[in-house]
């Protein structure tokens, strides 16, 4: 039988200090007054408690998706916790061998759901390693733009449904009215609300049509208001500072070596982003900052969050500002399709049309890694290719099965409730995980 | 409650300020400077090294590989501190060997290196666990484990992640696994109802329960022999 | 908004030997009124579709008008199943049995490609569609569908409800096949999932 385990907790509850900010006062009997806590004559002080298993999921509304948790619980606090994943195992990266590159991208729609344009741009920018290809630069401030709105997009479906599960429904609502607004744009951009299937190797689906930045601007501009009423009812909010404050904290050696990335490594105090520390796109050229949190727990990833939509619509300004004319998609005949008219009228441009759709693109042999900042973490798609049209493996790198990966860690000795606050916290999307 | 003292990336003294990779060439370029600093500490023990597409491929003998990487991770003037992923590349050539990656990131000098180890064909699918150098590495093993059946020794806890445990029909990113699996669809469909989702606890969680004492004689001695299994 | 119409007034029988009498088609119209305007959805979200459930959920569309104020996360206290998105093999034997804890009478909406067919996930992970599992009422083309396909898809299940019948056998309850327990025989199951049309050369390996 495998030895039983004892955590020792500290038992607390949250307050504000004299500085005025949230902390958590120690539960000490007979300290600052209080009653003095004695067990009542008879029963025994310290309780040998039976273990006892406890089930989350798989079809659970707080494990966001199918996600199983088995947990041991002494008493309600949590000795030990065994994730098991794989419901949503749909074999993506066994059909990306058997589909040309510009076939992959609507995969790449479905394996984050919440972040579908920032994923069609990361494959994109892969397949372009492997083809050599340089992007235009209108092509290059539109991959900002649409990245971006995504990011913003992703991380409100995560305030909204982390904030049903610490119990605020009022915030889910509001952020799926700016998440209606974005889908509005995406759909008159590409067509499609969610699943976008917005690029393609070389440009993207279709430039944006007229006025269409003057629909983001005007969103711009209203977003930030409704991100300050969710600030305003959630961030000094007293359940919500009590349920996530001193929650499954990370210290940032634990949180770099156990491959931890995007707000969670950032909330755990590691000054680490993609988009700064490996550019793509050029993010350096945008004035932006990284918002670190400095005690990794779930309010801090929380802030982080918070603070990374404002930035968002920073770098959102900064681009629809400098958003250059020109072609979207670059000029070449490898991966780029002869206009229609062309394609009917003219033999060559039918057969280059021809070959191009039924044989597809053939990159050199090589192999690319491309790794982008999405909402979750660092999000790589990793491709080898033979020389044929289509890539020999192809390699999602999950940020969120990365960081899901050290939940035993942060829950352990924590109470059940706090199982469901750090489980939120981690962002998790299972058709990513699991893809 | 402390607060942590926040980790720089890129806190290396003398670093270009990072901008977008422009032109890269196919082959060849500037190699991360660690490739040769291995070179010059390990010797033989680095195969090959070459850059494709601005990458640093550094191709190692996976008897030294964790040495390696041990070392990459724990040498100040390297630091290789954080794992972005570990996986395996089959080809579809069938005489080509098979590759463990290694994908690591060193945040205080922002470099990026790809470690490869092969494996021939014909021998047994075996690369040594990163595990006891990044804890990271846990999940990614056990899926590479469960995805091409490589086998990661020193893992402490190597078992199916995505597939159930019971999966019979064998490892779905071999080339040689068809697209559709090897059964016919309404065998995978009757095979998969046929496990009865509440049984589905692995035998350690099992031990914690009472239904220990109901489990068969030999799960129970499986169980006493330290093995831990389950999906 | 969500109310169905009355029936036409043709339904009174005045002969209480022969069919449904007056009273049994009220009390059928009375009964089905309240359930088709109180479905408690069970929804069983497993992937994008689930994001646009939410948002079919959420204030612009307000599925709370058709009578679904009320969320079941439990399939003890629900009546329409909402399966959104894809079920890989893995997640078959639970959607089972979440649709066998709920009470009857229970319906089941299929959204979304994946579920009612296996979509573009023609791999060795997903079941071709959760009409072998369970029996559906309902399926919704698209992928995600859209939220107004979603409730186009709930208010074709509402005028199915009126529909029911205390007496007679309207509403039939479909059972499984008794060898594999499967709702599509086995055969037809591995008839239906052979590569088709342009599929072939894309999908089988070894090319």
């Amino acid at each position: 039988m495998a030895t039983k385990r004892t955590i020792e907790v500290e038992l607390s509850t949250t307050g504000i200090g004299p500085d005025g900010k949230p902390q958590r006062v120690p539960l000490v009997a007979g300290e600052s007054g209080g009653v003095a806590l004695q067990a009542p004559p008879g029963i025994e002080p310290d309780l040998e408690g039976e273990h006892m298993l406890i089930n989350i999921g798989p079809q659970h509304p707080a494990t966001h998706g199918v996600l199983r948790l088995v947990l041991e619980l002494d008493g309600e606090t949590v000795v030990r916790c065994i994730p098991h994943i794989g419901y949503l195992h749909c074999g993506f990266e066994k059909i990306g061998e058997y589909r040309q590159y510009n076939q992959i991208i609507p995969w790449t729609d479905r394996d984050d759901y919440l972040n579908c344009v920032g994923n069609n741009i990361a494959f994109a920018m892969g397949a372009e390693k492997l083809f050599g290809i340089e992007i235009t630069p209108r092509c290059t401030v539109l991959r900002v733009i649409g990245m971006e709105l995504s990011r913003i997009i992703s991380h409100l479906v995560w305030m909204g449904t982390t904030c049903i599960d610490i119990g605020a429904y009022t915030p889910f609502l509001w952020s799926f009215q700016e998440r209606e607004n974005v889908y509005n744009l995406f759909e008159g951009w590409v067509g499609a609300r969610l699943t976008t299937s917005a690029s393609r190797v070389g440009g993207m689906a279709a430039d944006i049509p007229d006025g269409w930045l003057d629909g983001l601007k005007a969103w711009v501009r209203t977003f930030p208001k409704t991100l300050s009423e969710c600030d305003r009812v959630v961030t000094k909010n007293g359940i919500w500072v009590g349920r996530t404050v001193g929650i499954g904290a990370m210290s940032p050696d634990e949180a770099i070596n156990y491959g931890l990335s995007g707000p969670m490594l950032r909330a755990s105090g590691v000054d680490y982003d993609v988009r700064k520390d490996f550019p793509y796109l050029d993010y350096e050229t945008y004035d932006w900052e990284v918002p670190i949190g400095v005690n990794g727990d779930v309010y801090d990833r929380y802030l982080v969050r918070m603070e990374e939509m404002r930035q968002s619509v920073r770098i959102l300004e900064q681009a629809i500002a400098r958003l250059p004319d020109g072609p979207v998609n670059v000029d070449d005949p490898r991966v780029i399709l002869p206009p229609k008219h062309k394609a009917t009228s003219e033999m060559e441009s039918m057969i280059h049309h021809f070959k191009n759709v039924m044989e597809g693109p053939r990159p050199a042999i090589g192999e690319a890694y491309v790794a982008v900042e999405a909402p979750k973490g660092e999000k790589g798609y990793y491709m080898v290719s033979d020389g044929s049209s289509k890539p020999v493996r192809w390699r999602i790198r999950p940020p969120s099965f990365v960081n899901l990966s050290a939940i035993p860690k942060m829950v352990e000795g924590h109470l059940l409730s706090d199982v469901i606050a750090i489980n939120a916290s981690i962002d998790i999307v299972m058709g990513e995980i699991d893809r | 409650m402390s607060e942590f003292t926040v980790i720089r990336a890129g806190s290396a003294p003398g670093l270009p300020v990072p901008a977008t990779p422009r032109n890269v060439p196919h082959r060849g370029g500037e190699a991360n400077p660690s490739a040769a600093t291995l070179k010059a500490k390990f010797g033989d023990a680095i195969v090959r090294v070459d850059v494709v597409w601005g990458e640093t491929n550094v191709v190692v003998a996976m008897d030294k590989a964790l040495e390696i990487i041990t070392w990459l991770h724990d040498e100040p003037t390297e630091s290789y501190e954080y794992l972005s992923d570990v996986t395996a590349v089959e080809f579809r050539d069938r005489g080509l060997p098979i590759e463990i990656i290694w994908h690591l990131r060193s945040l205080k000098h922002r470099r990026f290196l790809r470690l490869k180890g092969l494996i021939e064909k014909g021998r047994p699918l075996s690369a040594p666990s990163v595990y006891g150098v990044y804890k990271g590495a846990d999940w990614l093993e056990r899926e590479c484990y469960d995805m091409f059946g490589v086998t990661f020794e020193g893992h402490p806890d190597l078992r199916r992640i995505l597939l159930w445990e019971q999966y019979a029909e064998g490892y779905p990113l071999r080339k040689d696994f068809p697209l559709r699996g090897r059964f016919s669809r309404a065998e995978q469909l009757e095979q998969a109802l046929a496990a009865n989702p509440e049984a589905r606890y692995s035998m350690e969680e099992l031990s914690v329960a009472d239904a220990y004492a109901d489990l068969p004689q030999d799960m129970r001695a499986r169980i006493k022999g330290g093995e831990s299994t389950g999906e | 908004m969500g109310l169905i119409d009355a029936p036409a007034p043709g339904v009174v029988s005045l002969d209480a030997g022969q069919g449904d009498g007056w009273i049994t088609t009220r009390l059928d119209f009375l009964v089905n009124w309240g359930r088709a305007n109180s479905l408690w959805p069970m929804p069983f979200g497993t992937a994008c579709c689930a994001i646009e459930f939410m948002a079919t959920a959420a204030s612009k569309f307000d599925l709370a008008r058709f009578g679904m104020e009320r969320m079941g996360f439990s399939p003890r206290q629900a009546d329409v199943l909402i399966c959104a998105g894809r079920v890989p093999f893995k997640l078959a034997p639970v959607l089972r049995r979440i649709w066998q804890q709920m009470p009857q009478p229970k319906w089941a909406i299929s959204m979304g490609a994946c579920a009612s067919t296996g979509g573009m996930f023609d791999t060795y992970a997903v079941a071709q569609g959760i009409d072998t599992i369970i029996p559906v009422d309902v399926y919704v083309p698209g992928c995600p569908p859209r939220p107004e396909a979603l409730i186009y898809a709930i208010m074709m299940l509402q005028k199915q409800v009126m529909k029911e019948r205390m007496s007679g056998t309207s509403r039939d309850e479909m059972t499984p096949d008794p060898l594999s327990q499967l709702y599509i025989p086995p055969s037809r199951i591995d008839k239906l999932s052979e590569a088709f049309g342009n599929s072939i050369p894309q999908t089988r390996s070894g090319q």
